[in-house]
């Protein structure tokens, strides 16, 4: 198949049930129980400062070990595995010194994953395996100060954080990903830099592909880390005509729930949603069980309110699987036709009907 | 929200804001962003920026404010409106809002392709744009060529460039009108016919427009100005106009224009010859000096309500807390009232009944009601050498008279003075006794005053006996009248059991916060007093009833059986950290970093504002008066820490000890040879399903040796002659902030300190991270429960544990008559160390445990069921009266 008919083949898939996507790497990473030695390999052995935690370093370091996680995904009944590329950007990885080494995990990474999912799609070509290109939040933010005692100041500009997505999207693409996947948001400026570089790509010849775009509910207050409420969030991101929105992270399904509930109602595309294991213990680790997590997600499903499901921090491929065993057969969420009109938003939505 | 009209801000717009391009010139963002709060404040559901001044770098002012402003929630909230006529400006701008924005403008002015790319990066940037009716030949005038332009710009918009059609809003230029020149009078009727057209027939296409051109000729005089503006919204909006650059709360009325000058203007926006003859611009021209008045001073939106009359003044000051300007308002109301008297019987009480009213219809909420108090007391202290000076004058006649009080042995008077407040703002004479009053200075006051009312507070438990005592001394004393209950810890169910059956002689009514106040004090007041007090009886011996079953239905679990059930700890598996030193240190809290580290949510609660913080401050019913509050709070903060208006004294210590039985044995050195004091504990009895531990403290610590930790701090070494400072003044609502803000101050301190203990001083928890969501959220390991609690009800045992702290010489507090801490604003309490301690109620327990902890605490039965009185799971008087028969 080519990347195009995979694409369409996806929407196809989606107008008939609900999609799987992976769950969490960190947690995989970890119990791997992985040295510093692993992180450096050959490339980075003379490489100054720590590398251990710099876990998108591991598609050039431990490739193996990526492509066995896709694998275990695919396995426990992923459709979508997303690229281990989460801070594979220059601004992000300079807290490692890493920047130079950006555009080979992007596309390394993407050809882990693209290998994984080519090596399901031989065996099992009834159930094609897709792969998301992941595009995640930086550890510099557009829309919130960076110093207490200055609330306008900011560690980075629009252009640079734009500059450091389109390096990225360009590796993604490059390594073959079928759609991008921005996640984890917390700030929305930050994703319209990178809505915009893909975009701008695409206009420069790049090849279209879907994008999906998901935010973070950061705690009870009900709004992302820069303020925005979902509906806020959803008119900010809307002119990307994204495949799919939704949240991810921070929360676990019960907390997340009323808030995709909102997205559900709001948005005329695919809504997705993958939470957290819950919210962590006091340990820092989370204690959701796979059938706890399916239990919920079943809900949702039952209720209509999502087209694609998965698992962020703290989940497992044993989640993945009673989640997706859980709503095997269960109806997609039809996007709701919204009536045309004028919607903006500062941190709360505005309609002008 | 679906709003008909948007009225989109126009004040941060330094083309149209003489007062904010200064700000902006001058470099002063922090008043530059006040301004655009106001805005929000007053109404812009959306706000215009624009940066457009020669003197100014307009590219990085605009990315300066535009910054800033994210960072304030309360004006971010509402989306912005990027004004420029230079598209680099527009651009950096649209680099710097994470909402949807609208663009203002774009236009065909230099040509289609400008206009083209323009519009395909509005798109990219996820913006809506306002299109200007301009094209290459210049501005369009007529209606015709308004309509011809904004069509062609519609069709390259949308077929061309995607744009969605209902994210397009056409301004198709507002000029002045009468200018004197004749080719300018049609203008309005031009915008307004091209507004008609564009909604017929450009599908889901918006239109706006900058309103106050219209007007100019009449630059200077802004009342007619704004009547002009008024009556031409009035009919562009019937034609369709959706959004105006307007001063948001600055319009009259239409209705309200008077109708000469609103048909002189009507004359003049829709081109009409006026019926009197000649030209209708020499006509308002000829009218307008007229309607000049007072207002052709620019004045800022809010205070349009100057404009009034006294009475209306009065009111809007009242309802809205404002004392800038009551002294002089008051002094004119007293020089047109017959007597200074009748100011306040009329104008002022009329404007308190309005609080009250909208105070009861849950539109106005505590805090705001406590600065309508505010200057109320204010307005009433202007008016007193009046009043005094007018010797045969009668004093004002209240609606009743109130005695309060908190009762002895209690120092807690936040809510207490808030039912205060409410109540004098409904015309209700209060006579507050203060704090720690016995008895017998309550009833000596309460006769001496002939008051119609006595209530008491209370917030700790054993403050619920001596309200018994008041009781029963109103009747042994012959009193009748009404007694109110409120507080903290009081409840109608122990009004109804214990209080009202004391006191048979009146009534006794329990008040569930300050919210239910004035209904009560008003219904016991009326003539239907025999009607309530009748209902309210009733109602008690139900609540009676139900208690008494209440009680014979629950199962106890018999003491020595819920010993044989405690807590299970696996000390080996756990064994328990020695802390880093024993023995006790003073401490001192830093005011600067525990204002920092407060926990604003139970601050709100105090305010019976209810709701997490920080989602209050954006709560659709409260948000408003929390945001008021809070930001009251964060100044009087910012002067608590500066002006070192308290002191924080605190002292921890830590000792070996040792759980014998439901007791704790502290020793005074390893050896644990030599007790040092020991703390007794009470255990759950109710029935337990299985699994479930019957919990004491004890259970917490180690029989085989163990340590535990002791603190007392406080934050409230002056607060109490800062709120008296404040009353003397009249203001309540300061006074009443000081003392929450001192209350949370201590928390905050236990709180910091707690975590030291858990990392360092004990140092169980080396590790642990610092969040301040988790320290609020208590997780973390090990608890700080305090005597008088749920996990230890008994307040007696902080006499033991401020002696081995020696509490009153490190930090200088005290212990009343009912182990109530003074100052007020002050926290104790016991460490436990261990991983599986926890917060637990002891809940009711029965006599068989009360027998055994006199025992063991040397005292008679009779002292352990007072100081145990509300925990008690039998009625010790009906004990006592099976024990005789």
């Amino acid at each position: 198949m080519t990347r195009q008919e995979r694409i369409a083949k996806l929407k196809q898939i989606a107008k008939e049930r609900i999609l799987i996507l992976d769950g969490s790497w960190g947690v995989m990473f970890q119990r791997e129980g992985l040295t510093e030695e692993d992180f450096r390999a050959e490339r980075f052995k003379d490489h100054p400062g720590q590398l251990k935690g710099n876990n998108d370093i591991l598609c050039l370091t431990r490739p193996d070990l990526v492509q066995k996680l896709h694998e275990a995904y695919f396995a426990a009944g992923a459709d979508i595995s997303e690229t281990n590329t989460f801070s594979a950007t220059w601004i992000a990885q300079e807290d490692y010194k890493c920047e130079a080494a950006v555009w080979d995990i992007n596309y390394q990474g993407a050809l882990l994953a693209r290998a994984a999912a080519d090596k399901f799609n031989a065996a099992e070509p009834e159930k094609p395996r897709f792969v998301a290109g992941s595009i995640g939040p930086l550890n510099k933010m557009l829309s919130m100060s960076s110093d207490v005692n200055d609330p306008g100041a900011r560690l980075v500009t629009f252009d640079q954080v734009y500059d450091a997505y389109r390096e990225q999207v360009k590796a993604l693409h490059e390594g073959g990903v079928d759609l991008f996947l921005i996640e984890t948001i917390t700030d929305t400026l930050n994703c319209k830099a990178a809505i915009k570089a893909i975009l701008d790509l695409e206009d420069e010849g790049l090849e279209r592909l879907p994008i999906w775009i998901s935010g973070t509910i950061t705690d009870r207050s009900g709004r992302t880390l820069s303020g925005q409420t979902a509906e806020a969030f959803w008119n900010s991101v809307k002119h990307a005509k994204p495949f799919a929105v939704g949240f991810n992270c921070a929360l676990g399904a019960d907390l997340m729930r009323p808030h995709i509930a909102e997205m559900a109602r709001v948005a005329d595309t695919l809504v997705a949603a993958y939470p957290n294991a819950g919210l962590p213990n006091a340990m820092g680790q989370y204690d959701e069980e796979p059938h706890e997590t399916a239990c919920h997600l079943h809900e949702w499903a039952e209720s209509g309110l999502v087209n694609i499901l998965g698992g962020c921090c703290g989940t497992t491929p044993d989640h993945i699987r009673h989640v997706a065993e859980s709503v095997k057969g269960k109806a997609p969420r039809v996007p709701p036709e919204r009536p045309k009109a004028m919607r903006l938003a500062g941190l709360e939505p505005f309609e002008l009907a | 929200m679906r709003p008909v009209f948007v009225n989109v801000g126009e004040r941060t717009n330094v083309t149209g804001s003489a007062k904010f391009r200064k700000l902006v010139v001058d470099g002063d963002y922090t008043a530059a962003l006040a301004v655009a709060r106001q805005q929000v404040e007053a109404g812009a559901q959306v706000i215009d920026v624009n940066m457009d001044e020669g003197l100014l770098d307009s590219k990085q002012a605009m990315i300066t404010f535009l910054n800033l402003m994210a960072a304030e929630p309360d004006i971010a909230k509402v989306p912005v409106m990027i004004d420029s006529s230079k598209w680099e400006v527009i651009e950096a701008g649209l680099k710097c809002v994470q909402g949807k924005a609208i663009v203002n403008s774009i236009s065909m002015k230099e040509g289609e392709d400008t206009f083209r790319h323009h519009a395909r990066l509005c798109l990219r940037y996820g913006a809506a744009v306002v299109v200007m009716a301009f094209d290459e030949v210049g501005q369009a005038d007529t209606a015709a060529r308004k309509i011809e332009i904004c069509t062609r710009a519609y069709n390259i918009l949308v077929d061309e460039v995607g744009f969605p059609p209902e994210d397009i809003i056409f301004d198709p230029n507002i000029f002045a009108v009468a200018t004197g020149i004749e080719e300018h009078d049609n203008y309005a009727v031009d915008f307004i016919e091209a507004t008609r057209a564009i909604k017929q027939q450009l599908p889901y296409a918006r239109v706006s427009g900058g309103v106050s051109n219209v007007s100019f000729s009449f630059r200077g005089n802004e009342p007619v100005r704004r009547a002009i503006h008024s009556v031409f919204l009035y009919h562009a909006i019937n034609a369709g106009m959706d959004m105006g650059i307007v001063n948001a709360g600055d319009l009259p009325v239409y209705d309200d224009i008077e109708p000469e000058l609103r048909e002189a203007v009507e004359d003049v926006i829709l081109n009409r010859k006026p019926k009197a003859g000649g030209s209708q611009t020499e006509r308002l021209v000829d009218l307008a000096p007229k309607y000049k008045g007072d207002g052709t001073v620019a004045k800022v939106a809010d205070q349009a309500w100057r404009a009034g009359t006294v009475r209306e003044r009065l009111t809007h000051a009242l309802v809205n807390g404002i004392t800038e300007f009551i002294d002089a308002d008051t002094e004119e109301a007293r020089l047109a009232a017959e007597r200074p008297l009748h100011v306040i019987e009329g104008p002022l009480m009329d404007g308190m009944n309005v609080v009250g009213d909208l105070f009861g219809a849950g539109k106005m909420f505590l805090p705001q009601v406590v600065k309508s108090a505010r200057v109320m007391k204010q307005a009433v202290a202007w008016l007193m050498p009046f009043m005094e000076a007018e010797k045969e004058g009668q004093p004002h006649k209240s609606a009743g008279k109130i005695l309060m009080a908190t009762v002895k042995g209690d120092v807690h008077d936040i809510g207490k003075n808030i039912v205060g407040v409410v109540l004098q703002c409904n015309n209700y004479e209060v006579i507050d006794l203060g704090v720690m009053v016995p008895a017998d200075r309550i009833l000596d006051e309460a006769k001496a005053h002939n008051v119609d009312i006595i209530g008491l507070s209370g917030l700790i438990t054993p403050s619920l006996d001596e309200m018994v005592f008041v009781g029963a001394e109103m009747e042994r004393r012959g009193f009748d009248i009404p007694l109110l209950i409120g507080g903290a810890t009081t409840s109608k169910t122990h009004t109804a059991v214990k209080i009202e059956p004391a006191y048979r002689r009146g009534s006794t009514t329990y008040v569930l916060d300050a919210s239910r106040a004035v209904g009560v004090v008003s219904g016991l007041l009326s003539e239907d007093r025999p009607k309530h007090e009748a209902e309210t009886r009733a109602e008690y011996i139900r609540v009676r009833e139900q208690f008494a079953r209440g009680q014979e239905a629950k199962n106890r679990t018999p003491i020595a059986k819920a010993r044989a059930n405690a807590y299970p700890i696996d000390w080996a598996a756990q064994p328990p950290v020695k802390p880093s030193f024993l023995g006790v240190r003073a401490v001192e809290g830093d005011l600067a970093d525990l204002a920092r580290h407060i926990d604003w949510t139970p601050f709100f609660a105090s305010w019976e504002l209810v709701g997490r913080y920080p989602a209050i401050l954006a709560d659709d019913v409260v948000g408003e008066a929390a945001t008021d509050l809070f930001r009251d709070a964060q100044a009087m903060l910012e002067k608590i820490v500066s002006e070192k208006w308290f002191t924080a004294k605190g002292v921890v210590g830590f000792w070996p000890a040792q759980a014998v039985g439901d007791d704790i044995a502290v020793f005074a050195g390893e050896d644990r040879t030599t007790e040092l004091a020991r703390f007794h504990t009470l255990r759950q009895q109710m029935d337990k399903s299985a699994g479930k531990a019957n919990l004491a403290l004890s259970d917490f610590v180690a029989p085989s040796g163990d340590w535990i930790g002791a603190f007392a701090v406080t934050a409230g070494h002056g607060e109490l002659e800062i709120a008296a400072r404040f009353k003397a003044a009249g203001d309540d609502y300061n006074a009443i902030l000081s003392a929450a803000l001192a209350d949370r101050l201590a928390e905050a301190f236990a709180e910091s300190l707690h975590r030291q203990v858990r990392t360092e001083l004990w140092g169980y928890a080396p590790d642990e991270p610092f969040d301040i969501d988790q320290l609020i959220a208590e997780k973390y390991q090990g608890i700080r429960p305090a005597p008088g609690y749920p996990a230890q009800p008994d307040h007696t045992e902080k006499a033991t544990l401020f002696k081995l702290l020696d509490a009153e010489n490190h930090t200088g507090m005290a212990l009343t008559e009912s182990f109530a801490m003074s100052p007020p604003a002050s926290v104790s309490g016991l460490y436990f160390a261990h991983p599986q301690a926890h917060y637990f109620g002891v809940g009711k327990i029965d006599r068989d445990q009360v027998e055994d902890y006199a025992a063991r605490k040397g005292w008679e039965i009779a002292t352990a069921e007072r100081w145990l009185a509300p925990i008690l799971a039998y009625d010790p008087l009906a004990v006592g009266r099976n024990e005789a028969a």
